[in-house]
């Protein structure tokens, strides 16, 4: 596994270790690893179907694993002492329509030891002006907004945020990155899954990536840019393709219109032989992979290794 | 399997604060039921039918139509409506709810959320309870005014905590219909249960006029056995009604075992 060992020793906070989950036939976890330590927001990303749910379904102690190991808080999470130190934010609960946010709030507070205030919460996460609408005469927004302070009432030492930005406008979006920053600031932890990448970038300390019910890349945002060592270069130029494709520190080249697109591991060298071959050449410009890019990299690069794989099997 | 549960040293010293008080516990199953009053109290869709198709039949047949058959008959629809009006909170409020939070994905957060157990079950049970209760005053105001039925305060007591018990069963049966069907499908199902067998229980047409053989296999039904316990509490059966009392204790906790195992595989 390209599990790295971790510099830090405290026991994790949530931990899978070595996690197996098949639903009939179908394999959703295959031996799957994680640590989670306290403090830290870890994005889980991964395209659909790699078994970020069933991830967090088990670390909720909403499924058993067949194999291997699942903790919260050292502890099996179907305890709800382990529970109770958790907040939860699910992809999609349709909560009751004729409570109000006041009363979803005084609920969920209800079942945590020491759990803050309603004033508190609303104003934590923006939902101070809802307290007294009816849940379902909110917008999609508001309702995101209003799950988001259900997980956060309890005082959690730990937060799960299943795509928590999705159906927000930006302004909402930012808004609650801000609040999860102030939550990371006090101490809590953020188990945070989500398919914008920028978000994973914003917030994380450090990415898990899965595909295939297994983790494929666990390190920090900038490990995971470094993973793919490719930058991108663009500029107008004359050049043709054919030229540019025989220099062998290019691995990649297409052009659209008189735009040249080139990828290069090696800009810099790529770089001076353009400008020495075409005096003409203008608007040069060097990239390098943002995490979109190395997330595409890593999860096709698993799926070409699994494809092959499975074509020796056969 | 999960390997054995070695709780780390470091979480064993836990702040005090993550300690439930007890009394914190009551309060949150207390709240659970709480909220569970309030949403179906607030909801026109749910409140309305169960009222109204009991309120309506009992105007009708029990009110307007036995005028000419005397107050025992008002006195005997009483009973029998009062036990088709209780039959519904507990099949829809409970089998309904639960197949749509089922497929709402409410149950699976509330599963993922520290909510003390069974308290997700008490708080619907107790708002199937409120809810036949209200069903259950309705009826006996109408009777008293409308249908001039004369009862002393302990039948009229007696029928109103016929009518909150005796929802139980239907809630077990509601239940385990709610974990076999998720989504819109179960209310379609529910109908089916609970209209043929109001009819075969002999609640909208005593039985003796029904025809030989419903009268015979009507001991089947969960809803024949508290109408029987119905129409005692309002003085109009003498035969013992231990039975009938066990017979509705099996029924409910029969199909409630049944309800908790499929939860608990298929949640």
């Amino acid at each position: 596994m390209p599990h790295t060992p971790d510099p830090i020793t405290r026991d994790p906070i949530a931990r899978l270790d070595g996690v197996v989950k098949r639903y009939g036939r179908l394999t959703a976890l295959d031996g799957a690893d994680l640590r989670l330590q306290r403090g830290e927001l870890l994005a889980l990303l991964g395209p659909n179907g790699a078994g970020k749910t069933t991830a967090i379904g088990l670390l909720l102690g909403l499924i058993r694993a067949d194999a291997g190991t699942v903790e919260l808080f050292g502890q099996d999470p179907q305890r709800i002492e382990a529970r109770r130190r958790i907040g939860v934010m699910l992809q999609n609960a349709e909560l009751p329509p004729t409570l109000r946010v006041g009363e979803l709030l005084r609920l969920t507070a209800s079942y945590y030891p020491a759990p803050r205030t309603p004033a508190e919460t609303a104003e934590l996460a923006g939902v101070s002006d809802l307290l007294e609408r009816p849940y379902a005469k909110l917008s999609g927004g508001q309702q995101r907004r209003v799950q988001f302070a259900l997980a956060l009432c309890g005082r959690p030492e730990l937060l799960f945020l299943d795509e928590p930005t999705v159906g927000m406008d930006i302004e909402a979006r930012q808004k609650l990155w801000a609040a999860i920053r102030q939550l990371l600031a006090e101490g809590c932890s953020v188990l945070l899954t989500t398919h914008y990448l920028e978000e994973a970038e914003a917030l994380a300390d450090r990415v898990c990536v899965m595909t295939h019910g297994r983790m494929i890349h666990e390190g920090t945002v900038e490990a995971l840019r470094a993973r793919v060592a490719l930058k991108r270069i663009r500029c107008l130029s004359t050049l043709s393709i054919d030229t540019v494709r025989s220099w062998s520190e290019v691995s990649e080249v297409r052009r659209d219109n008189e735009r040249l697109h080139i990828s290069a591991a090696e800009a810099e060298v790529v770089v001076r032989r353009l400008l020495a071959a075409d005096l003409q050449l203008r608007e040069l410009e060097v990239q390098r992979a943002g995490l979109a890019e190395a997330f595409t990299e890593l999860t096709r690069d698993a799926d070409e290794a699994s494809d092959t794989d499975q074509r020796e099997a056969a | 399997m999960e390997t054995a549960m070695s709780v780390n040293e470091s979480f064993v010293n836990e702040p005090t604060s993550l300690v439930m008080p007890r009394r914190r516990v009551i309060g949150a199953y207390l709240e659970e039921a709480r909220s569970e009053c309030l949403r179906y109290m607030r909801a026109p869709g749910f409140m309305l039918p169960i009222m109204l198709f009991p309120g309506m039949f009992y105007l009708l047949f029990g009110v307007f139509m036995a005028k000419s058959e005397g107050a025992d008959a008002a006195r005997y629809l009483l009973a029998s409506y009062g036990v088709f009006g209780v039959m519904s909170p507990g099949l829809f409020g409970f089998g309904v709810s639960l197949a749509l939070e089922r497929d709402g994905g409410l149950l699976t957060f509330k599963r993922a959320l520290p909510m003390p157990p069974g308290a997700y079950l008490l708080g619907k049970m107790l708002m199937a309870m409120a809810a036949a209760a209200v069903v259950i005053l309705l009826l006996l105001v109408m009777a008293l005014t409308l249908g001039h039925v004369m009862l002393s305060l302990a039948q009229a007591g007696a029928l109103l905590l016929t009518g909150m018990l005796g929802v139980l069963p239907f809630c077990a049966l509601g239940m385990f219909v709610g974990t076999l069907i998720k989504g819109q499908g179960a209310p379609g199902m529910l109908q089916l249960i609970y209209l043929p067998m109001s009819f075969m229980s002999g609640l909208w047409i005593p039985l003796p006029l029904l025809p030989k053989f419903l009268q015979q296999i009507a001991p089947v039904w969960p809803s024949y056995h508290l109408d029987q316990l119905a129409l005692a509490a309002v003085g109009l059966d003498q035969q013992p009604l231990l039975p009938h009392v066990l017979v509705l204790i099996g029924f409910a906790a029969g199909f409630l075992l049944l309800a908790a195992r499929r939860l608990r595989r298929n949640g």
